[in-house]
Protein backbone atom coordinates (compact mmCIF):
# COMPACT_ATOMS: atom_id res chain seq x y z
CA UNK A 1 0.00 0.00 0.00
CA UNK A 2 1.25 3.36 -1.03
CA UNK A 3 2.05 6.36 1.69
CA UNK A 4 -0.90 8.12 -0.03
CA UNK A 5 -3.26 5.93 1.14
CA UNK A 6 -2.01 5.89 4.59
CA UNK A 7 -1.99 9.34 5.15
CA UNK A 8 -5.70 9.55 2.97
CA UNK A 9 -6.34 7.10 5.80
CA UNK A 10 -6.65 4.25 3.99
CA UNK A 11 -4.07 2.03 6.09
CA UNK A 12 -4.01 3.14 9.91
CA UNK A 13 -3.14 0.69 12.59
CA UNK A 14 -5.82 1.34 15.27
CA UNK A 15 -5.50 -1.11 17.52
CA UNK A 16 -7.84 0.09 20.38
CA UNK A 17 -6.51 1.58 23.84
CA UNK A 18 -4.55 -0.37 26.73
CA UNK A 19 -5.95 -2.15 29.19
CA UNK A 20 -5.86 1.09 31.54
CA UNK A 21 -8.06 2.46 28.76
CA UNK A 22 -4.88 4.92 27.79
CA UNK A 23 -5.08 6.09 23.55
CA UNK A 24 -2.81 4.36 21.66
CA UNK A 25 -1.43 5.88 18.87
CA UNK A 26 -3.44 4.52 14.90
CA UNK A 27 0.36 4.02 13.78
CA UNK A 28 0.44 4.70 9.68
CA UNK A 29 3.11 3.32 6.95
CA UNK A 30 4.73 6.58 7.88
CA UNK A 31 4.88 6.32 11.60
CA UNK A 32 5.41 2.86 12.16
CA UNK A 33 9.33 3.05 12.17
CA UNK A 34 9.17 5.81 14.93
CA UNK A 35 7.48 2.98 17.20
CA UNK A 36 9.08 0.53 16.67
CA UNK A 37 12.38 1.89 17.22
CA UNK A 38 10.69 3.20 20.67
CA UNK A 39 10.43 -0.43 21.10
CA UNK A 40 14.14 -0.85 20.90
CA UNK A 41 14.51 2.47 23.48
CA UNK A 42 15.56 4.64 20.77
CA UNK A 43 14.48 7.79 19.83
CA UNK A 44 14.45 8.40 16.18
CA UNK A 45 13.23 11.41 14.18
CA UNK A 46 12.51 11.09 10.60
CA UNK A 47 15.52 12.49 8.12
CA UNK A 48 15.20 13.46 4.55
CA UNK A 49 18.42 11.47 3.08
CA UNK A 50 19.29 14.19 0.05
CA UNK A 51 19.32 17.29 2.07
CA UNK A 52 19.78 15.99 6.22
CA UNK A 53 16.84 17.99 6.87
CA UNK A 54 15.38 16.41 10.21
CA UNK A 55 11.18 17.08 10.28
CA UNK A 56 8.37 15.60 12.58
CA UNK A 57 5.97 14.59 12.63
CA UNK A 58 7.25 12.52 9.62
CA UNK A 59 5.78 12.83 5.86
CA UNK A 60 6.40 11.11 2.81
CA UNK A 61 8.14 14.35 0.90
CA UNK A 62 10.68 17.08 2.32
CA UNK A 63 9.19 20.29 1.95
CA UNK A 64 12.39 21.54 1.72
CA UNK A 65 14.09 19.63 -1.26
CA UNK A 66 10.97 17.80 -2.36
CA UNK A 67 12.65 13.81 -1.94
CA UNK A 68 11.09 11.41 -1.21
CA UNK A 69 14.10 9.41 0.00
CA UNK A 70 13.91 9.12 3.94
CA UNK A 71 15.43 6.78 7.09
CA UNK A 72 15.21 7.19 10.63
CA UNK A 73 18.17 8.95 12.37
CA UNK A 74 18.62 8.07 16.24
CA UNK A 75 18.86 11.69 18.22
CA UNK A 76 20.04 12.46 21.40
CA UNK A 77 17.05 11.73 23.92
CA UNK A 78 17.81 15.44 25.76
CA UNK A 79 15.05 18.48 25.34
CA UNK A 80 14.02 21.37 26.92
CA UNK A 81 10.40 21.89 27.98
CA UNK A 82 8.99 24.59 25.47
CA UNK A 83 5.50 24.83 26.56
CA UNK A 84 2.86 22.96 28.90
CA UNK A 85 -0.76 22.80 29.73
CA UNK A 86 -2.47 21.35 32.49
CA UNK A 87 -5.88 19.48 31.52
CA UNK A 88 -9.02 19.41 34.21
CA UNK A 89 -11.92 17.14 33.68
CA UNK A 90 -14.88 16.98 31.82
CA UNK A 91 -12.04 14.56 30.23
CA UNK A 92 -12.19 11.03 28.91
CA UNK A 93 -11.39 8.14 31.45
CA UNK A 94 -8.97 6.86 31.92
CA UNK A 95 -7.24 10.64 32.09
CA UNK A 96 -10.14 12.35 34.01
CA UNK A 97 -9.22 10.06 36.93
CA UNK A 98 -5.33 11.70 36.77
CA UNK A 99 -6.41 15.23 36.30
CA UNK A 100 -5.09 17.38 36.89
CA UNK A 101 -1.87 16.45 35.02
CA UNK A 102 0.57 17.82 32.28
CA UNK A 103 0.83 17.40 28.50
CA UNK A 104 4.22 19.06 27.30
CA UNK A 105 6.24 20.22 24.47
CA UNK A 106 9.63 19.01 24.34
CA UNK A 107 12.08 21.13 21.89
CA UNK A 108 15.22 18.68 21.41
CA UNK A 109 18.43 19.72 22.42
CA UNK A 110 19.90 18.55 19.32
CA UNK A 111 17.76 20.15 16.54
CA UNK A 112 15.29 22.78 18.73
CA UNK A 113 13.31 22.79 15.73
CA UNK A 114 12.33 19.15 16.40
CA UNK A 115 9.32 19.25 19.10
CA UNK A 116 7.59 16.21 20.83
CA UNK A 117 4.64 16.27 22.41
CA UNK A 118 4.98 14.14 25.89
CA UNK A 119 3.88 14.00 29.58
CA UNK A 120 6.78 15.07 32.62
CA UNK A 121 6.24 12.04 35.10
CA UNK A 122 8.54 10.98 37.88
CA UNK A 123 9.74 7.49 36.51
CA UNK A 124 9.00 5.85 33.99
CA UNK A 125 6.16 4.03 34.58
CA UNK A 126 4.87 6.57 37.63
CA UNK A 127 1.23 7.78 36.90
CA UNK A 128 0.51 10.97 34.79
CA UNK A 129 -0.07 13.06 38.11
CA UNK A 130 3.16 12.08 39.51
CA UNK A 131 4.92 15.64 38.89
CA UNK A 132 3.01 18.25 40.25
CA UNK A 133 2.07 20.24 37.21
CA UNK A 134 2.52 23.44 39.03
CA UNK A 135 5.73 23.05 39.04
CA UNK A 136 6.81 23.02 35.82
CA UNK A 137 9.00 25.45 34.33
CA UNK A 138 9.04 26.10 30.38
CA UNK A 139 13.04 25.61 29.54
CA UNK A 140 13.49 22.93 31.98
CA UNK A 141 15.85 20.02 30.84
CA UNK A 142 14.58 16.63 30.15
CA UNK A 143 14.94 13.24 29.16
CA UNK A 144 13.48 11.07 26.93
CA UNK A 145 12.20 7.08 28.99
CA UNK A 146 9.94 5.04 27.07
CA UNK A 147 6.73 3.76 28.03
CA UNK A 148 5.28 0.34 26.89
CA UNK A 149 1.30 -0.39 27.02
CA UNK A 150 -0.20 -3.14 26.79
CA UNK A 151 -3.54 -3.81 24.71
CA UNK A 152 -5.76 -6.49 26.17
CA UNK A 153 -4.99 -8.51 23.32
CA UNK A 154 -1.47 -8.84 24.39
CA UNK A 155 0.25 -6.71 22.00
CA UNK A 156 2.79 -3.80 22.88
CA UNK A 157 3.36 -0.01 21.88
CA UNK A 158 5.89 1.83 23.36
CA UNK A 159 5.76 5.78 23.43
CA UNK A 160 8.42 8.47 24.58
CA UNK A 161 7.70 9.78 28.06
CA UNK A 162 9.58 12.24 29.70
CA UNK A 163 11.58 12.69 33.19
CA UNK A 164 13.21 15.64 34.93
CA UNK A 165 17.22 15.64 34.02
CA UNK A 166 19.31 17.29 36.41
CA UNK A 167 21.91 20.41 34.91
CA UNK B 1 -1.90 47.22 -5.96
CA UNK B 2 -3.59 43.65 -7.28
CA UNK B 3 -6.58 43.80 -9.89
CA UNK B 4 -9.82 44.53 -8.89
CA UNK B 5 -10.86 40.82 -8.76
CA UNK B 6 -13.71 40.61 -5.97
CA UNK B 7 -13.53 44.08 -4.34
CA UNK B 8 -16.74 45.66 -4.09
CA UNK B 9 -18.35 43.90 -6.64
CA UNK B 10 -20.56 41.54 -4.47
CA UNK B 11 -22.44 42.40 -1.22
CA UNK B 12 -24.49 40.38 1.69
CA UNK B 13 -28.24 41.61 1.18
CA UNK B 14 -29.75 38.94 3.84
CA UNK B 15 -29.35 37.67 7.06
CA UNK B 16 -30.91 35.33 9.74
CA UNK B 17 -30.26 33.23 12.54
CA UNK B 18 -32.65 31.25 14.98
CA UNK B 19 -32.57 31.60 18.56
CA UNK B 20 -29.52 30.24 20.17
CA UNK B 21 -29.72 28.06 23.15
CA UNK B 22 -28.58 25.19 24.72
CA UNK B 23 -31.23 22.81 23.35
CA UNK B 24 -33.32 23.50 20.36
CA UNK B 25 -35.84 21.06 19.36
CA UNK B 26 -36.03 20.80 15.28
CA UNK B 27 -33.44 18.74 13.98
CA UNK B 28 -30.44 20.80 12.12
CA UNK B 29 -31.91 19.92 8.82
CA UNK B 30 -35.07 21.97 9.57
CA UNK B 31 -32.70 24.91 11.19
CA UNK B 32 -30.74 25.59 8.34
CA UNK B 33 -33.90 25.59 5.78
CA UNK B 34 -35.90 27.74 8.27
CA UNK B 35 -32.87 30.57 8.30
CA UNK B 36 -32.25 30.33 4.81
CA UNK B 37 -35.62 30.68 3.86
CA UNK B 38 -35.75 33.85 6.39
CA UNK B 39 -32.21 35.03 5.67
CA UNK B 40 -34.20 35.35 1.73
CA UNK B 41 -36.89 37.12 3.07
CA UNK B 42 -34.64 39.66 4.84
CA UNK B 43 -33.24 40.03 1.25
CA UNK B 44 -36.42 40.29 -0.15
CA UNK B 45 -35.31 37.35 -2.47
CA UNK B 46 -37.47 34.65 -3.74
CA UNK B 47 -35.97 31.09 -2.81
CA UNK B 48 -35.73 30.30 -6.28
CA UNK B 49 -33.45 32.37 -7.56
CA UNK B 50 -30.91 31.00 -5.68
CA UNK B 51 -27.91 29.32 -7.90
CA UNK B 52 -24.77 28.62 -5.49
CA UNK B 53 -25.09 27.12 -2.22
CA UNK B 54 -21.80 27.06 0.19
CA UNK B 55 -21.33 25.63 3.40
CA UNK B 56 -18.96 24.15 5.75
CA UNK B 57 -17.10 20.33 5.06
CA UNK B 58 -18.13 19.93 8.41
CA UNK B 59 -21.48 21.23 8.20
CA UNK B 60 -24.16 17.76 8.74
CA UNK B 61 -26.97 19.39 6.21
CA UNK B 62 -26.41 18.92 2.64
CA UNK B 63 -27.08 20.85 -0.85
CA UNK B 64 -29.48 18.19 -1.97
CA UNK B 65 -31.48 18.24 1.28
CA UNK B 66 -31.67 21.93 1.34
CA UNK B 67 -32.90 22.50 -2.05
CA UNK B 68 -35.64 19.60 -2.07
CA UNK B 69 -36.90 21.71 1.36
CA UNK B 70 -36.92 24.97 0.14
CA UNK B 71 -37.61 24.31 -3.57
CA UNK B 72 -34.82 25.96 -5.34
CA UNK B 73 -34.66 25.91 -9.02
CA UNK B 74 -30.94 24.97 -10.57
CA UNK B 75 -27.62 25.46 -8.59
CA UNK B 76 -25.01 25.65 -10.62
CA UNK B 77 -22.36 26.15 -8.27
CA UNK B 78 -21.83 24.47 -4.56
CA UNK B 79 -18.68 24.02 -2.44
CA UNK B 80 -17.85 23.31 1.01
CA UNK B 81 -14.64 24.64 3.16
CA UNK B 82 -12.87 22.72 5.55
CA UNK B 83 -11.01 22.70 8.75
CA UNK B 84 -14.38 23.78 11.71
CA UNK B 85 -13.91 27.04 13.09
CA UNK B 86 -11.33 28.14 9.98
CA UNK B 87 -14.58 27.85 7.16
CA UNK B 88 -16.91 30.68 7.95
CA UNK B 89 -15.35 33.72 6.03
CA UNK B 90 -14.02 31.21 3.44
CA UNK B 91 -17.92 29.78 2.81
CA UNK B 92 -18.96 33.30 2.59
CA UNK B 93 -16.15 34.40 0.18
CA UNK B 94 -16.50 31.40 -2.15
CA UNK B 95 -20.46 32.17 -2.66
CA UNK B 96 -19.28 35.70 -3.38
CA UNK B 97 -16.51 34.63 -5.75
CA UNK B 98 -19.62 32.40 -7.77
CA UNK B 99 -21.31 35.70 -7.60
CA UNK B 100 -18.94 37.63 -8.86
CA UNK B 101 -17.47 35.21 -11.88
CA UNK B 102 -20.92 34.76 -13.06
CA UNK B 103 -21.54 30.89 -11.54
CA UNK B 104 -24.91 32.14 -10.15
CA UNK B 105 -26.67 34.94 -9.55
CA UNK B 106 -27.52 34.80 -5.37
CA UNK B 107 -25.35 32.92 -3.47
CA UNK B 108 -26.61 31.27 0.03
CA UNK B 109 -24.16 30.36 2.88
CA UNK B 110 -25.09 28.76 6.10
CA UNK B 111 -24.29 26.72 9.32
CA UNK B 112 -26.63 24.81 11.09
CA UNK B 113 -25.53 23.27 14.19
CA UNK B 114 -27.16 21.57 17.25
CA UNK B 115 -23.35 21.97 18.99
CA UNK B 116 -25.06 22.24 22.43
CA UNK B 117 -27.34 19.42 22.80
CA UNK B 118 -25.23 16.53 20.18
CA UNK B 119 -22.29 15.27 21.40
CA UNK B 120 -18.70 17.00 21.92
CA UNK B 121 -16.43 16.23 18.77
CA UNK B 122 -13.13 14.87 20.72
CA UNK B 123 -14.88 11.90 22.56
CA UNK B 124 -15.23 10.24 19.22
CA UNK B 125 -11.10 8.79 19.90
CA UNK B 126 -11.69 6.33 16.63
CA UNK B 127 -11.41 9.47 13.99
CA UNK B 128 -8.94 11.06 16.17
CA UNK B 129 -5.81 9.15 16.62
CA UNK B 130 -4.10 9.42 13.16
CA UNK B 131 -1.98 12.03 12.06
CA UNK B 132 -1.10 14.50 14.19
CA UNK B 133 -3.34 12.80 16.43
CA UNK B 134 -1.07 10.12 16.95
CA UNK B 135 1.35 12.18 18.58
CA UNK B 136 -1.14 14.02 21.14
CA UNK B 137 -3.99 12.25 22.06
CA UNK B 138 -2.23 9.81 23.74
CA UNK B 139 -0.47 11.83 26.14
CA UNK B 140 -3.98 13.18 27.15
CA UNK B 141 -4.26 16.24 24.84
CA UNK B 142 -7.82 15.33 24.13
CA UNK B 143 -10.11 18.70 23.63
CA UNK B 144 -9.53 21.76 21.49
CA UNK B 145 -9.02 23.88 24.68
CA UNK B 146 -5.85 21.49 25.40
CA UNK B 147 -4.59 22.06 22.21
CA UNK B 148 -4.69 25.81 22.44
CA UNK B 149 -3.82 25.93 26.60
CA UNK B 150 -0.38 24.50 25.04
CA UNK B 151 -0.02 27.37 22.77
CA UNK B 152 -1.21 30.40 25.22
CA UNK B 153 1.48 28.98 27.90
CA UNK B 154 3.95 29.74 25.02
CA UNK B 155 2.14 32.75 23.99
CA UNK B 156 2.07 34.22 27.60
CA UNK B 157 5.94 32.96 28.30
CA UNK B 158 7.19 34.48 25.21
CA UNK B 159 5.60 37.63 25.94
CA UNK B 160 4.84 38.18 29.16
CA UNK B 161 1.16 38.01 28.79
CA UNK B 162 -0.75 37.24 31.68
CA UNK B 163 -4.59 35.80 32.84
CA UNK B 164 -5.29 39.47 33.38
CA UNK B 165 -4.96 39.78 29.60
CA UNK B 166 -7.22 36.85 28.65
CA UNK B 167 -9.69 38.44 30.83
CA UNK B 168 -9.55 41.83 29.27
CA UNK B 169 -10.81 39.69 25.87
CA UNK B 170 -13.67 37.60 28.14
CA UNK B 171 -14.85 40.90 29.55
CA UNK B 172 -15.38 43.15 26.72
CA UNK B 173 -17.28 40.54 24.58
CA UNK B 174 -19.32 39.40 28.05
CA UNK B 175 -20.32 43.46 28.10
CA UNK B 176 -21.40 43.38 24.51
CA UNK B 177 -23.35 40.25 24.77
CA UNK B 178 -25.30 42.22 28.21
CA UNK B 179 -26.23 44.51 25.50
CA UNK B 180 -27.73 41.82 22.84
CA UNK B 181 -31.01 40.14 23.81
CA UNK B 182 -30.47 37.44 21.32
CA UNK B 183 -27.31 36.65 23.48
CA UNK B 184 -26.97 33.20 25.59
CA UNK B 185 -25.29 35.97 28.08
CA UNK B 186 -27.71 38.65 27.49
CA UNK B 187 -28.73 38.50 31.60
CA UNK B 188 -25.03 37.32 32.86
CA UNK B 189 -22.98 40.14 33.41
CA UNK B 190 -19.73 38.64 34.57
CA UNK B 191 -16.48 41.24 36.86
CA UNK B 192 -13.20 40.18 36.48
CA UNK B 193 -13.79 38.22 40.10
CA UNK B 194 -16.01 35.83 38.35
CA UNK B 195 -13.48 35.07 35.43
CA UNK B 196 -10.58 34.85 38.00
CA UNK B 197 -12.61 32.57 40.36
CA UNK B 198 -14.19 30.39 37.81
CA UNK B 199 -13.14 26.81 37.07
CA UNK B 200 -10.18 25.33 35.31
CA UNK B 201 -10.78 23.50 32.32
CA UNK B 202 -6.88 23.29 31.21
CA UNK B 203 -4.73 25.65 32.43
CA UNK B 204 -4.25 28.54 31.84
CA UNK B 205 -7.37 28.36 30.54
CA UNK B 206 -10.31 28.86 32.60
CA UNK B 207 -14.17 27.98 31.64
CA UNK B 208 -14.76 31.96 30.38
CA UNK B 209 -11.80 31.58 27.85
CA UNK B 210 -13.95 29.08 26.05
CA UNK B 211 -16.74 29.39 23.42
CA UNK B 212 -20.35 28.41 24.87
CA UNK B 213 -21.90 25.39 23.44
CA UNK B 214 -25.05 25.99 21.53
CA UNK B 215 -27.89 25.28 19.51
CA UNK B 216 -28.53 27.30 16.56
CA UNK B 217 -28.24 28.58 12.99
CA UNK B 218 -27.52 31.11 10.73
CA UNK B 219 -27.65 32.05 6.67
CA UNK B 220 -26.49 34.82 4.57
CA UNK B 221 -27.87 35.91 1.24
CA UNK B 222 -25.16 37.11 -1.06
CA UNK B 223 -25.93 39.06 -4.82
CA UNK B 224 -23.74 41.06 -6.94
CA UNK B 225 -23.35 45.13 -6.00
CA UNK B 226 -25.68 46.73 -9.06
CA UNK B 227 -28.67 44.23 -7.32
CA UNK B 228 -27.88 44.85 -3.87
CA UNK B 229 -28.86 48.88 -4.56
CA UNK B 230 -32.01 48.21 -5.08
CA UNK B 231 -32.67 45.63 -1.98
CA UNK B 232 -34.31 46.03 0.72
CA UNK B 233 -31.28 46.89 3.62
CA UNK B 234 -28.06 48.60 3.15
CA UNK B 235 -25.40 46.41 1.30
CA UNK B 236 -23.05 44.59 3.92
CA UNK B 237 -20.02 45.34 0.74
CA UNK B 238 -17.88 42.55 0.41
CA UNK B 239 -14.54 44.48 -0.09
CA UNK B 240 -11.88 41.52 0.36
CA UNK B 241 -11.40 38.21 0.57
CA UNK B 242 -8.67 35.56 1.92
CA UNK B 243 -8.11 32.02 3.02
CA UNK B 244 -4.89 31.29 5.03
CA UNK B 245 -2.65 28.09 4.95
CA UNK B 246 0.70 29.05 6.17
CA UNK B 247 3.91 26.68 5.71
CA UNK B 248 4.40 23.75 7.41
CA UNK B 249 0.86 24.27 9.59
CA UNK B 250 -0.38 21.71 11.69
CA UNK B 251 -4.41 21.69 12.55
CA UNK B 252 -5.34 22.93 16.13
CA UNK B 253 -1.70 21.56 17.04
CA UNK B 254 0.76 23.82 15.16
CA UNK B 255 3.35 23.15 17.23
CA UNK B 256 5.92 21.50 15.09
CA UNK B 257 7.01 24.48 12.33
CA UNK B 258 9.95 26.95 12.44
CA UNK B 259 7.53 29.81 14.33
CA UNK B 260 4.23 28.24 16.00
CA UNK B 261 2.97 31.43 17.31
CA UNK B 262 2.47 32.91 13.74
CA UNK B 263 -0.52 31.37 12.63
CA UNK B 264 -2.66 31.21 9.31
CA UNK B 265 -4.08 34.34 10.68
CA UNK B 266 -0.44 36.14 9.10
CA UNK B 267 -0.81 34.25 5.79
CA UNK B 268 -4.87 35.00 5.40
CA UNK B 269 -3.66 38.81 6.21
CA UNK B 270 -1.23 38.96 3.70
CA UNK B 271 -3.28 38.64 0.97
CA UNK B 272 -6.48 40.33 2.51
CA UNK B 273 -4.93 43.33 3.36
CA UNK B 274 -2.87 43.31 -0.73
CA UNK B 275 -6.31 43.17 -2.10
CA UNK B 276 -8.07 45.73 -0.21
CA UNK B 277 -8.12 49.81 -0.62
CA UNK B 278 -7.56 50.04 3.10
CA UNK B 279 -5.42 48.85 6.24
CA UNK B 280 -6.23 47.95 9.69
CA UNK B 281 -5.76 51.35 10.78
CA UNK B 282 -8.55 52.08 9.00
CA UNK B 283 -11.37 49.41 10.38
CA UNK B 284 -14.12 50.43 12.96
CA UNK B 285 -15.10 47.24 14.75
CA UNK B 286 -13.81 43.60 13.74
CA UNK B 287 -15.78 40.11 14.67
CA UNK B 288 -12.65 38.23 15.56
CA UNK B 289 -13.18 34.49 16.00
CA UNK B 290 -12.96 33.37 19.72
CA UNK B 291 -13.25 29.34 20.19
CA UNK B 292 -11.08 30.65 23.23
CA UNK B 293 -9.92 33.81 24.03
CA UNK B 294 -6.49 33.82 22.89
CA UNK B 295 -7.08 33.33 19.26
CA UNK B 296 -8.19 37.35 19.54
CA UNK B 297 -4.96 38.05 20.98
CA UNK B 298 -3.35 36.43 18.15
CA UNK B 299 -5.56 37.61 15.30
CA UNK B 300 -5.01 41.43 16.41
CA UNK B 301 -1.51 40.67 15.92
CA UNK B 302 -2.01 38.53 12.24
CA UNK B 303 -4.39 40.88 11.00
CA UNK B 304 -1.67 43.88 11.63
CA UNK B 305 -3.94 46.10 14.57
CA UNK B 306 -0.32 45.55 16.55
CA UNK B 307 2.99 44.34 16.29
CA UNK B 308 3.61 40.99 17.35
CA UNK B 309 3.78 40.34 21.33
CA UNK B 310 1.87 43.53 21.85
CA UNK B 311 -1.82 41.71 21.64
CA UNK B 312 -2.29 42.11 25.37
CA UNK B 313 -1.17 45.36 25.19
CA UNK B 314 -3.72 46.31 22.84
CA UNK B 315 -6.49 44.63 24.91
CA UNK B 316 -6.02 47.32 28.12
CA UNK B 317 -8.11 50.51 29.32
CA UNK B 318 -11.15 48.98 27.51
CA UNK B 319 -9.81 49.25 24.10
CA UNK B 320 -11.52 45.95 22.50
CA UNK B 321 -14.73 47.52 24.35
CA UNK B 322 -17.28 49.45 22.81
CA UNK B 323 -17.72 52.98 23.47
CA UNK B 324 -14.51 53.07 24.76
CA UNK B 325 -12.03 51.13 22.69
CA UNK B 326 -10.21 52.16 19.52
CA UNK B 327 -11.22 48.20 18.29
CA UNK B 328 -14.57 47.38 19.23
CA UNK B 329 -14.21 43.56 19.03
CA UNK B 330 -17.39 40.65 18.89
CA UNK B 331 -19.65 43.47 19.24
CA UNK B 332 -23.05 40.97 19.42
CA UNK B 333 -21.08 38.59 22.60
CA UNK B 334 -19.25 36.73 19.86
CA UNK B 335 -18.42 33.16 20.09
CA UNK B 336 -17.69 33.09 24.29
CA UNK B 337 -20.88 34.75 24.81
CA UNK B 338 -23.55 35.43 22.04
CA UNK B 339 -23.60 31.61 20.48
CA UNK B 340 -20.63 29.21 19.27
CA UNK B 341 -22.23 28.75 15.63
CA UNK B 342 -18.87 28.07 14.31
CA UNK B 343 -18.40 31.91 13.94
CA UNK B 344 -21.12 32.35 11.59
CA UNK B 345 -22.68 35.05 14.02
CA UNK B 346 -19.71 36.97 13.61
CA UNK B 347 -20.01 37.42 9.88
CA UNK B 348 -24.14 38.72 10.37
CA UNK B 349 -22.73 40.43 12.90
CA UNK B 350 -20.49 42.49 10.60
CA UNK B 351 -23.39 42.98 8.56
CA UNK B 352 -25.98 44.37 11.44
CA UNK B 353 -22.63 46.83 11.99
CA UNK B 354 -22.65 47.49 8.19
CA UNK B 355 -26.47 47.97 8.34
CA UNK B 356 -26.13 50.34 11.60
CA UNK B 357 -28.73 47.64 13.62
CA UNK B 358 -25.98 46.11 16.20
CA UNK B 359 -26.82 46.32 19.69
CA UNK B 360 -23.63 47.45 20.00
CA UNK B 361 -23.45 49.74 17.05
CA UNK B 362 -20.25 51.53 16.60
CA UNK B 363 -21.23 55.13 15.64
CA UNK B 364 -20.93 55.78 12.03
CA UNK B 365 -19.20 52.47 11.20
CA UNK B 366 -18.36 52.04 7.76
CA UNK B 367 -15.71 48.79 7.61
CA UNK B 368 -15.43 45.81 9.50
CA UNK B 369 -13.47 42.96 9.62
CA UNK B 370 -14.77 39.26 10.36
CA UNK B 371 -12.06 36.52 11.29
CA UNK B 372 -12.63 32.74 11.21
CA UNK B 373 -10.78 30.65 13.33
CA UNK B 374 -6.54 31.14 14.01
CA UNK B 375 -5.12 28.19 14.85
CA UNK B 376 -6.66 26.30 11.70
CA UNK B 377 -6.72 27.17 7.96
CA UNK B 378 -8.65 30.29 8.23
CA UNK B 379 -10.37 32.80 6.22
CA UNK B 380 -11.28 36.78 6.58
CA UNK B 381 -13.97 39.23 5.09
CA UNK B 382 -13.19 42.93 5.06
CA UNK B 383 -16.94 44.69 4.83
CA UNK B 384 -17.72 48.09 4.20
CA UNK B 385 -21.00 49.85 3.63
ZN1 LIG C 1 15.28 17.40 1.81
Amino acid sequence: MSNAAAFSGGYVANRGPSVEGFLLPATDEESIGFFEAARRGELVVQACTACGRLRHPPRPMCPTCRSTEREWRPVAPTGKVWSYVIPHPPLLEPYSSVAPYNVIVVELDENPLIRFVGNLVEDVDAPLDSVDPHGIGIGEPVECVFRTFTRPDGSTESLPFWVRRSG
Amino acid sequence: MSPAGLRDATAIVGIAQTPFAKHLDPPEIELACQVIVDACADAGIDPREIGALCSYTMEATEEVDIVRNIGCGDITFFSQVGYGGGAGCGVVGQAAMAVATGQAEVAVAWRSRKRGSGPRPWTNTSVQLRVPGQWTRPYGLLRPVDEIGLLTRRYMHEYGATRDHLANVAIAVRKHANRNPEAMMYDRPMTRDDYMQSRWISEPLCLFDNCLETDGALACVITSADRAKDLRHPPAYVHAFAQGLPPEHQTMVNYFNDDPLTGPAWACARRLWANADFGPEDVDVAQLYDAFSPLILLSLEGYGFCKRGEAPGFTENGNLEWGTGSLPVNTSGGGMSEAYVHGFNLITEGVKQMRGTSTAQVEGAETCLVTSGEGVPTSALLLRR
